[in-house]
């Protein structure tokens, strides 16, 4: 397959490492987009706070109450991250969501929007650095451990749910592992427990197994942290973890060996060399290695391309939002399970089209559309490289009508798809 | 691809076999098919397939329970219920005092239940257990679900099989042609000139790149699937569950609304669509702590919505050809863990209900003192449970679709 153009291969990092182009952005190099991609993040919105959630106990109209405050909380949660998403300039908004997928952790069972910011905060403030820091952090998250059954996880007779999950989904893959490493990695992580007004875990000692263990051929007793460890000094640790951004930010074909190589030697670095030594492999500007985005990517995606900021949806535009989300098949902080999100064809489903329409109307009714003239006025709005026959024949239905226009190209597939 | 470089991802995408459907296959004109079925319409006597499958892996020796057992009672003391708890079936088991209207069901034969079904060499990840059984392959990854070949096998029609879900279950994927997908939602198109521009991007496009080619499609199934199913309309509630207990067991995936689900499914069969498969799910069954309350209430939402479907469907002819298929990826391990739960395990109960089914045990019952690794033992393969199927419900030969499989369950459904 032929190479991408300069144009058309920063379009793709923008694309691929932030939630794509933005007016301007496409008339910048490819080197310098990169350095722009992966400098520091500066704040483009405000931080939040939330506060742990309230303990009801007996009372039914008290336990109504709390419900009634958890669901407003992750509401201003999920749109506080849409927030950034739209508002941001570099690649660490991109990553936190990555993270997100990896350690998918869903509200639905942690039932508390506090622990899942947290949770949040941590991926975006170290989501660029090195992973085994991350790593270590989540082992002892309070919402992966409220997630994973790590408070039931005691000495005696320890809950596989966590330590069997790290290893096959964060950080091994399946196959480099043997039944009696997940039993005895369960033992490792024993005693870990997180009350639902505690910000940190505490490693609660009765509840610790500290007899020795044998980890993957590692004998000895064990911490949360050296059980991490030992599972990241793994070869096969590198290029899981590689592979998983290769395959979220690049494509569903993995590396080719030269690639894995090149990739796992920046991975020693931190994650943030990893994405630099993504964009400089020659298939990251191959033509071929085309993304199907995930419905986050895309609404927000358009979100930017039209120039329409998070603050300016009203509450009611924001359920509707979320609506279109849900019905599309992904809302943030609510990943279908612990393997992440889906990808590829699953997300172009029938029933998803028509949620999709609905987005791309409410997005475009919001945009200021007066320089979009027609057909290839919206082509180059939205970053997209070239129209088809039948994509060009099925706006030019609705060429006179700028709103709607930018609604049908939105849902076009050149740019369901990323290329 | 090497198999496990190919495993690992497939399987973590979360999506085995639709993340990897091949793509830019034949494109199937619908009006051709749609002239086809006035012309030569479907036969009024094709049975149809409902599977339910139920995430997370729910606990098979707390759902079909031998409660007189002492190995039973010793493995989990605090789980396990006493055998005047549970719904007497015979031979020593009794159901989950949940499962009320699937005992009536028994009682009146039109409940089989398969015990100590499985497959070989387990694997006690989700993931890769759920795609097995989706795929059918146990030994090797494939990208394509069963139904998925089943579909590529007899015509490649997208409507042939619908998934009540927004996201297709691997299960549907073909290497030709992937499932419709009908949301709870229901489904309103845009009329005027924006209909016609959003219609438009169905179109094909010759030499399109793969992904497009399939967004393009997607586009075009969803107007051929509201154009026959016009719109089926069902209250979607925005807000999730809050009960807490419930959804203990969510870390693995799945639906909830089951009823909802269903409720669609039969409108769907009552309208004689030309749809032959659904597929429903219910999530929340990784039950690894306070697991009796959990499953016992999502087994009695499986009941509350299985029972009416079940009668539902005895009302009508299509819906008497009618048979559900109720799976999970694993039981559970027999003995409890410390919070009153269980981890990962092997065989599990599979349901089957519907006129067409003859009602009874099939299969062994797994030992509970003869275990491998603390686990049960599987009786029956899973492939025997879907060759009957394919066989005596879709009409198919099981050799097209589950390779050099050879094994069925003789009896169990009436042809």
């Amino acid at each position: 397959m032929p190479d991408l153009d300069e144009r058309a291969a920063v379009r793709r990092l923008h694309d691929r490492f932030c939630f794509g182009p933005r007016p301007g952005d496409l008339d910048r190099g490819f080197a310098d987009t990169v350095d722009r991609l992966l400098a520091p993040a500066t704040a483009a919105t405000p931080g939040l706070t939330l506060s742990p959630p309230v303990v009801a106990k007996g009372d039914r109209e008290a336990r109504k109450d709390a419900n009634r405050q958890r669901a407003a909380d992750e509401k201003t949660l999920t749109g506080w991250w849409l927030e950034r998403m739209v508002a941001t300039d570099t690649a660490t908004e991109r990553l936190t969501w990555f993270w997100h997928g990896h350690f998918a952790t869903s509200e639905q069972k942690v039932r508390s929007p506090w622990h899942m910011l947290a949770q949040n905060e941590k991926f975006r403030r170290s989501g660029l650095d090195g992973f085994p820091a991350l790593a270590r952090e989540m082992v002892v998250d309070p919402a992966m451990l409220l997630w994973l059954d790590g408070n039931d996880n005691r000495a005696g007779s320890p809950n596989e749910n966590l330590a069997r999950e790290f290893l096959e989904l964060f950080t091994l893959g399946i196959g480099h592992y043997a039944e009696q490493d997940v039993r005895e990695a369960a033992r490792a992580l024993t005693g870990w427990t997180v009350r639902r007004d505690s910000a940190e875990a505490e490693l609660v000692a009765r509840r610790h197994d500290d007899k020795p263990k044998t980890i993957l051929g590692v004998t000895g007793a064990f911490t949360a942290q050296s059980f991490v460890d030992t599972v990241l000094a793994r070869r096969e640790s590198a290029e899981f973890v590689v592979g998983r951004l290769w395959f979220r930010l690049v494509s569903a074909t993995p590396p080719a060996p030269g690639a894995l190589a090149r990739l796992v030697a920046a991975y020693r670095e931190d994650i943030g060399s990893v994405l630099r030594a993504i964009a400089a492999e020659p298939a990251f500007r191959d033509q071929a290695t085309t993304l199907v985005k995930q419905p986050v990517e895309w609404a927000v995606g358009l979100m930017r391309a039209l120039g329409v900021s998070w603050e300016s949806l009203d509450d009611k535009a924001v359920k509707q939002f979320g609506n279109g989300l849900r019905g599309m098949g992904q809302l943030p902080f609510r990943p279908p399970s612990v393997g992440g999100w889906a990808a590829g064809g699953a997300w172009l489903t029938t029933a998803a089209g028509v949620a999709r329409l609905k987005v791309a109307q409410l997005i475009a009714e919001r945009a200021d559309l007066r320089s979009v003239t027609g057909v290839d006025a919206i082509r180059e709005r939205l970053g997209v490289d070239a129209w088809s026959d039948r994509t060009r024949d099925a706006l030019a239905k609705v060429a006179d009508h700028p709103g709607q226009l930018a609604a049908v190209a939105a849902c076009a597939p050149e740019y369901v798809v990323s290329r | 691809m090497d198999k496990l470089t190919r495993r690992r991802f497939l399987t973590l995408s979360g999506v085995t076999a639709a993340g990897a459907l091949a793509v830019g296959a034949t494109r199937v004109d619908w009006d051709t098919l749609m002239t086809a079925a006035a012309d030569d319409p479907l036969d009024p006597d094709a049975a149809v397939l409902v599977v339910v499958t139920l995430y997370g892996g729910n606990d098979g020796l707390n759902t079909v329970i031998p409660a007189a057992d002492r190995a039973y009672q010793n493995a989990r003391p605090d789980l396990a219920y006493q055998p005047e708890d549970v719904l007497d079936l015979g031979e020593g088991l009794g159901l989950n005092p949940g499962l009320k209207g699937l005992k009536s069901l028994w009682d009146s034969q039109g409940l089989a239940i398969v015990r100590g079904v499985g497959y070989p060499e387990p694997d006690r990840s989700h993931f890769r257990s759920m795609a097995i059984w989706q795929t059918a392959s146990p030994r090797t990854s494939v990208p394509t679900g069963w139904l998925g070949r089943w579909l590529d096998a007899t015509g490649a029609d997208p409507l042939r099989a619908l998934s009540v879900e927004p996201v297709l279950p691997p299960m549907l994927a073909g290497a030709q042609t992937a499932a419709a997908s009908l949301p709870l939602g229901g489904l309103t198109l845009p009329g005027g000139k924006l209909g016609a521009a959003f219609a438009a991007l169905g179109a094909p496009q010759a030499g399109e790149e793969a992904w497009q080619a399939r967004a393009s499609r997607s586009v075009a199934d969803l107007h051929n699937v509201v154009r026959v199913l016009g719109g089926a309309a069902h209250d979607q509630s925005g807000e999730d569950d809050p009960d807490e207990k419930r959804d203990k067991g969510a870390s693995a995936g799945g639906s909830s609304q089951l009823a909802a689900q269903l409720d669609i499914v039969a409108n769907l069969i009552e309208a004689d669509v030309p749809t032959r498969v659904y597929s429903v799910s219910l999530g929340g069954f990784d039950t690894h702590s306070d697991e009796r309350d959990t499953q016992q209430r999502l087994l009695t939402e499986l009941d509350g919505a299985l029972t009416p479907f079940v009668q539902r469907m005895k009302r009508t002819d299509r819906g008497r050809r009618t048979v559900v298929l109720v799976y999970s990826e694993f039981g559970r391990r027999v003995h409890a863990n410390a919070s009153d739960g269980t981890d990962h395990g092997t065989a599990g109960p599979v349901f089957l209900l519907g006129e067409k089914v003859r009602g009874g045990f099939y299969g062994e019952q797994p030992s509970l003192t003869d275990l491998d690794n603390d686990d049960l033992k599987q009786t029956t393969d899973f492939r025997d449970v879907y060759a009957t199927v394919l066989s005596d419900v879709l009409g198919t030969d099981p050799g097209r679709v589950l390779d050099d499989h050879r094994g069925r369950i003789d009896g169990l459904l009436r042809t």
